[in-house]
């Protein structure tokens, strides 16, 4: 940074490096109240990585390219964020993780769309670096109390549903496109009376041309009713609400609300706000909500650069979801093992604790708000019950659509084997089993009992997503593989 | 039919010795264990009646005690629904964590589900177990008969059901034995 020539006043007109500004301050001790992000940096070459540090911190807070007198109307040092801390990603060279601290006063209370504009509103276009992501962020106590949470959170949601001590199940109702709504309710029904907790709209079933929303819904409550009256159980489906305006899904809720459905859900890309105002419209009419991070992956997969997901989760649990998609591992979707073990954590954990193996950089107090259902979907079946219980723990919907829908002896078969393998696979846990390395022996056994299974575990018996993951923690190496 | 509620209802129904390896996992897991019955098994019936008060503090190789319950509940009420739920109280659960049937009519009639049409195709859904037709204590083949009188020294006191003694439960004057 140093260079021969003579330093510029602060306050000259001009460009002065953003370190020297005040974006840079090693000794700086973030306080309780600060917001603080980890930054993986990748600077162009010939750029100093404190220097890019410095940058990110500025554009992201208050700075802009040239030095601008009116700064000195402001008490600028308090509103400056701060980078305190860049260093080298150890065997990576050219990437530094920079840690930013940024006054709680820099943000509007209760609102993401006002904390992400600030974050990562400008600084991922910066010329003078290669590549930024946001890797985590600690949000303050103090700021996350202005926030509602989650409309009901995972206890709730089971009492709500009176089931306890195993994941939830659910499946995607396929072919994702173009059932009329007669036959998608039949799908919604052969599903859930066979032993599914929850059906669900795919992220792209809105309202087109060949089935619109208020057939969709009308058919799918009555296969929520008919499944309920024959297995005394609570059934759901997931009505998708996602739609062009906020009006428009407003009235699909209401809809939803009035014709009883016990969830609604809505697609990551209708934007923080919309997700924000679907959430307290779900507080206040006591439908759960399930969200689909639909679009997630062109932003959070890629290790250098975007948003990592467990920063979106963060983001998801303020705004407030009931459910979330948060991986599989075994799946056939991106998702290494101990990255997805953060995003779980970031959903349903009172307090994180910073671990480099999962990615969270910081400790994380989540001050009492409710835990988000993460949800597993995308190529799961179940032969892999041992696995997704070892992996993903309890507290989780189980999405098998491929799982339930393509079984060979129909769609009930394809749940009931789900059933009985996940119920099967918990009680063998609770009786002190390895579950994990006897799971396939636990599955031959149930089946015995249960030939949906039998069919189940032979027709997707040689399935695996075997392919190495993108998105992997630095400090330590995880085979993808599952088996 | 086979009302499907609970953790387990999709396996064969749990022997005595497998009831008791759950109790004891969840004796180990600092979890209370409740016993609860009901002949209104609606699936929105969250308030099954207790047996006792919450089995609280059991240490590792005291399932037999929870185990007790379940048998004495059973004794009471042969032919209703019993579930045993595991509850947790640390701090941000407080809630159930297990829950599942041990004892249930030798005869399920299932639900009703009865549809109203409203306007615009809405239809408004009902669902009714066959059993609620007869008062409680008059379904699954009961005949009214079930007043129930418990050992006092087990505390059910503190948790007066709808059963308990001085309830005259099932329309019967309660049998002679005063709470102490």
């Amino acid at each position: 940074m140093e260079s021969g020539a003579p330093k510029k006043d602060r306050w000259a007109a001009g460009v002065t490096p953003y370190a020297e500004m005040g974006y840079w301050d090693a000794d700086y001790e973030p306080k309780d109240t600060d917001v603080l992000c980890a930054f993986r940096v990748t600077p162009q070459d010939g750029v100093d990585a404190i220097e890019a540090a410095a940058a990110v911190a500025g554009e992201s807070s208050t700075a802009t390219w040239t030095v601008v007198w009116t700064d000195r109307l402001t008490p600028h040092e308090h509103y400056q964020a701060k980078a305190y801390s860049c260093e080298e990603v150890p065997g990576t060279p050219g990437q530094y993780i920079a840690k930013i601290a940024y006054d709680i006063d820099l943000f509007e209370e209760g609102s993401v769309a006002n904390l992400t504009s600030s974050i990562i509103g400008n600084v991922f276009g910066f010329k003078a670096l290669k590549a930024l992501r946001l890797e985590d962020m600690r949000i303050p106590v103090s700021y996350l109390r202005t926030f509602q949470g989650p409309p009901h959170g995972i206890v709730m949601e089971r009492e709500y549903l009176d089931k306890f001590g195993r994941p939830l199940l659910g499946a995607t109702t396929k072919p994702k496109l173009g059932l009329s709504a007669k036959n998608y309710g039949r799908v919604v029904y052969e599903a859930l009376r066979g032993g599914l907790d929850f059906t669900k709209d795919d992220e792209n079933i809105n309202s087109q041309p060949f089935m619109r929303w208020r057939d969709r819904y009308i058919h799918a409550i009555e296969a929520v009713n008919r499944a309920s009256a024959v297995t005394g159980e609570v059934k759901g489906h997931y009505m998708n609400v996602t739609a062009a305006t906020m009006e428009d899904m407003y009235e699909r809720a209401e809809f939803a609300k009035e014709i009883g459905s016990v969830i609604i859900m809505m697609d990551l890309t209708v934007g923080y706000t919309a997700m924000q105002s679907m959430s307290k419209w779900a507080r206040r009419n006591g439908l759960i909500l399930h969200l689909h991070r639909a679009g997630h992956g062109t932003y959070t997969r890629q290790k250098t650069h975007g948003v990592s997901f467990r920063v979106i989760a963060k983001w998801c649990r303020m705004i407030g979801v009931d459910h979330i998609h948060a991986g599989t591992v075994v799946g056939k979707l991106e998702g290494d093992p101990s990255m997805i073990r953060g995003y779980y954590d970031v959903c349903r954990q009172r307090f994180n604790k910073a671990n480099p193996e999962t990615g969270l950089y910081f400790d994380q107090d989540w001050a009492s708000l409710a835990a988000v259902m993460p949800v597993a979907s995308g190529g799961i079946h179940a032969g892999q019950m041992h696995q997704l219980l070892h992996y993903l723990g309890e507290d989780v919907v189980l999405q098998f659509g491929g799982g339930t829908i393509g079984h060979p002896m129909g769609i009930a078969a394809g749940a009931t084997a789900n059933r009985v393998g996940v119920e099967a696979m918990i009680k063998a846990r609770n009786e002190g089993r390895d579950y994990y390395s006897e799971g396939p022996d636990i599955l031959l056994e149930a089946a015995k009992g249960c030939p949906e299974l039998g069919a189940a575990l032979e027709v997707w018996k040689d399935i695996t997503f075997d392919f190495e993951s993108t998105d992997t923690p630095d400090t330590v190496a995880t085979p993808t593989t599952s088996r | 039919m086979r009302i499907t509620q609970g953790t387990f209802s999709y396996l064969d129904d749990l022997t005595d010795e497998e009831i008791e390896a759950q109790i004891s996992y969840a004796i180990s897991n600092n979890w209370a264990i409740m016993v609860e019955y009901t002949d209104d098994p609606h699936p929105r019936n969250a308030l099954w009646d207790m047996w006792n008060a919450p089995e609280f503090d059991l240490e590792p190789g005291d399932a037999d005690v929870a185990m007790r319950d379940v048998a004495a509940c059973r004794e009471a009420y042969p032919n209703h629904y019993i579930k045993v739920v595991c509850y947790d109280s640390s701090l941000g659960r407080q809630t159930s964590a297990l829950s599942f049937i041990v004892n249930r009519p030798s005869e399920e009639p299932g639900f009703r589900l009865e549809r109203q049409e409203k306007a615009d195709r809405q239809i408004r859904y009902t669902l009714q177990p066959y059993a609620v037709k007869d008062p409680i204590g008059r379904r699954y083949g009961n005949k009214g008969d079930l007043a129930v009188t418990r050992d006092p020294a087990a505390g059910q006191n503190a948790t007066p059901g709808r059963d308990s003694a001085n309830a005259g439960r099932d329309g019967r004057s309660p049998n002679g034995s005063s709470s102490p």
